[in-house]
């Protein structure tokens, strides 16, 4: 028998029943809507924790100096002052294959004053004109710093929308000044909501200056009229009254007399930066562009082949990968849960088709006496069944896509499509007709065509 | 040509041994119009599933066109029913919620080589025309009257173009007139188209349409056997 009037003499068969077809295809529908609906949804929340993550900063390798131990005692992670703001210049300028920007970062503490009010805000950072995109900041109102802002050490700052809420009360904070720490700045811009980070942390009671004005004005250090070896240059938060109100360029990069390559601990931090943020280029592998940045960082620090890092360096999308990892097999368990009710609607479409050859026992029989062979019978009930699991299939990914919408529309869950959902519960409807369609059709194949012409 | 050569038939019902067919030596020329008769139980039916090829014999020969096909396979025999005998059946045995029209095709679709669409349904056509139902080829059994039906039926038989016609109780569901109508339209293929007829019947008003009455009772021939071949093969 020819493929084709075999498709169409099992089509009309479906066709001659269409209830019994219906209600046969039921159990395929709907475990095929629950894959598809489940994998939808688990691919809308792992696209989820990838937004969320990418506005932690996605992709970013963090670089903080290496520990240094003394007489025993170890200083941990960062403890060595060992890295530059022109670390950050010659990586942009020297790995710009892998790595999309990079940036000093500097950390300082301490409270803002507007008027009568004041504010201690979570973090206070400084970057330079990359820092914004490296970390996923978006500016909700007035202007990102400048470049040539970040080379003058302006007394500029854009605060986070918490600091907004709680010194402006909804008034328009651009254009005003706060005090910290004496110094005046101005507010440039109110930067975009954006959560609470990982650990529930607020992320936007944060307050982001260009990393010179926090190095030279806030975290100590500043000009070289004011460095004194040993000085507490880390904890003072006493900057001269010149420095505070000096317009012109600050000199940043004093001499050499901290002597920051030497093996002995010093905590004086002045040209020195709290760390390194690197954003790597999308697609590229973050241990690829680590690789890359090493011997730039050793040649800056002049490491003697031998030598040990003077820097380590974090990859913080591991952590994105063990989130996405997490929703993976939560969203797997899912469907391995929807692929039990597809085994049951399968049982379903066995059931139906034995139902089905012993109503047609006399259709086999008279197919048998005009000349089909018991491969043919075969073949005609596998092929049904297994058209009835696909068109099972189809309208199940219908279903399930039409739940998935619904669900997402109605309750604000992130969907999202899946092109694996599909073929995958495709090619599942396609295996379950011929595993469970096999035995009825087996079955009919070995009828008697005798006894099958004249049974009633 | 049909001849069988002592055939015998056993069924095994548990331990024991039921013959059903003691040996059976017939003749049956190609051109000729015979009825099978017999009571129930007299072994006709069993007769005519072993003709028909659906069924194989115990024991014997059975030559179609000078080749025994006694000993053939399911798949064999399936090839042979649909290129060599067509088939009636006393309740029709048409495919329900199918057009009359696809049920004449349907034989065809189990041809080897394969015909095409367009040809079998040409075929179709001109045997739903002969046998008068061109308005009604567009109707489902349920539609047409059981002679209407019947004759579907026969058109369909005749759709792989068989030098056999094999009836089993063609005329049992059918009141009398149409079953004259029926029996005619048999003997017009016979005699026209020089088809071999075979109808199995017990009764004796559709028997006497025919040329040759084979009486059978308890397994064997009675009577209908041409004398000479049963000189020959009763030794």
């Amino acid at each position: 028998m020819k493929f084709n009037t075999l498709f169409l003499t099992c089509l009309s068969g479906l066709v001659r029943n269409p209830m019994r077809a219906a209600l046969t295809v039921l159990g395929i529908v709907i475990g095929i809507a629950a894959v598809v609906a489940i994998m939808e949804i688990g691919e809308g929340s792992k696209k989820q924790v990838a937004d969320k993550f990418s506005s932690m900063g996605a992709n970013v390798v963090n670089i903080f100096g290496a520990s240094v131990s003394t007489a025993g005692v170890s200083s941990g992670m960062g403890g060595r002052a060992s890295l530059y703001a022109e670390d950050a210049t010659a990586i942009m300028r020297e790995c710009g294959d892998v790595v999309a920007a990079a940036s000093p970062y500097v950390r300082a503490s301490g409270q803002i004053i507007v008027g009568n009010r004041n504010w201690t805000p979570n973090s206070i950072k400084g970057g330079n004109e990359h820092y914004l995109s490296i970390e996923g900041w978006q500016i909700a109102s007035g202007r990102a710093f400048t470049k040539k802002q970040v080379e003058e050490a302006a007394r500029v700052c854009l605060i986070g929308n918490t600091i907004a809420q709680n010194l402006y009360e909804g008034k328009d904070p651009i254009g005003q000044d706060i005090r910290i720490k004496d110094v005046v700045f101005t507010v440039i811009g109110v930067l975009d909501t954006k959560g609470a980070d990982g650990m529930g942390n607020d992320q936007d009671d944060t307050l982001i200056l260009p990393w010179t004005s926090t190095r030279t004005r806030l975290a100590g250090g500043g000009g070289a009229a004011i460095i004194s070896k040993g000085g507490a240059a880390n904890s003072s938060a006493s900057v001269s009254s010149t420095s505070t109100f000096s317009t012109s360029a600050v000199n940043f990069y004093p001499g050499s007399d901290l002597q920051p390559y030497s093996n002995a601990p010093h905590p004086l931090r002045t040209r020195t930066v709290d760390s390194l943020l690197v954003q790597v280029k999308d697609g590229i592998d973050p241990n690829k562009a680590m690789d890359a940045m090493t011997p730039v960082l050793r040649r800056q620090h002049q490491l003697e082949p031998g030598v040990l890092d003077d820097f380590e360096m974090r990859d913080r999308s591991q952590f994105k990968k063990m989130m996405t990892e997490t929703t993976d097999t939560i969203s797997s368990l899912l469907v391995a849960v929807a692929m039990i009710s597809l085994v049951v609607g399968g049982v379903g479409i066995m059931n139906i088709m034995m139902v089905s050859v012993t109503e047609r026992t006399r259709e086999i029989g008279l197919r048998m006496a005009v000349g089909a062979r018991p491969r043919d019978i075969m073949w005609q009930f596998l092929l049904e069944a297994v058209l009835l699991c696909l068109c099972g299939g189809l309208i199940g990914i219908a279903c399930g896509r039409i739940a998935s919408m619904f669900v997402s529309s109605k309750m604000g869950w992130p969907t999202a499509t899946s092109a694996g959902a599909m073929v995958l519960s495709v090619s599942v409807a396609a295996a379950i007709g011929i595993i469970f369609g096999w035995y009825p059709a087996w079955k009919a194949s070995k009828l008697d065509p005798i006894e099958a012409l004249h049974h009633e | 040509m049909i001849e069988l050569k002592n055939i015998t038939k056993v069924y095994h019902v548990g331990e024991i041994d039921l013959p059903v067919l003691k040996g059976i030596s017939l003749r049956i020329e190609d051109g000729e119009f015979v009825s099978l008769t017999g009571a129930s139980g007299s072994g006709k039916s069993t007769l005519m599933n072993i003709l028909g090829c659906l069924d194989h014999p115990s024991g014997g020969e059975y030559w179609i066109d000078g080749k025994n096909v006694a000993g053939l396979n399911a798949d064999q025999r399936a090839r042979l029913r649909n290129q060599r005998i067509g088939f009636v059946f006393q309740n029709f045995n048409l495919l329900p919620r199918t057009s009359a029209l696809e049920n004449v095709m349907m034989p065809a679709y189990y041809n080897h080589p394969p015909r095409s669409t367009a040809e079998i349904r040409k075929r179709a056509l001109e045997l739903i025309e002969m046998v008068g139902l061109t308005e009604r080829m567009h109707h489902s059994p349920a539609q047409l009257s059981g002679g209407q039906q019947q004759r579907v039926a026969i058109a369909r038989s005749l759709v792989n173009n068989p030098g056999i016609l094999l009836a089993d109780e063609p005329t049992g569901n059918l009141d009398s007139t149409t079953s004259v109508e029926v029996m005619n339209m048999f003997r017009d293929l016979n005699r026209k188209q020089g088809l071999t007829v075979i109808i199995v019947t017990h009764d004796r008003k559709t028997a006497a349409f025919t040329d040759r009455a084979i009486n059978m009772c308890d397994g064997l021939i009675l009577d209908g056997v041409s004398d000479e071949l049963s000189a020959t093969l009763s030794k």
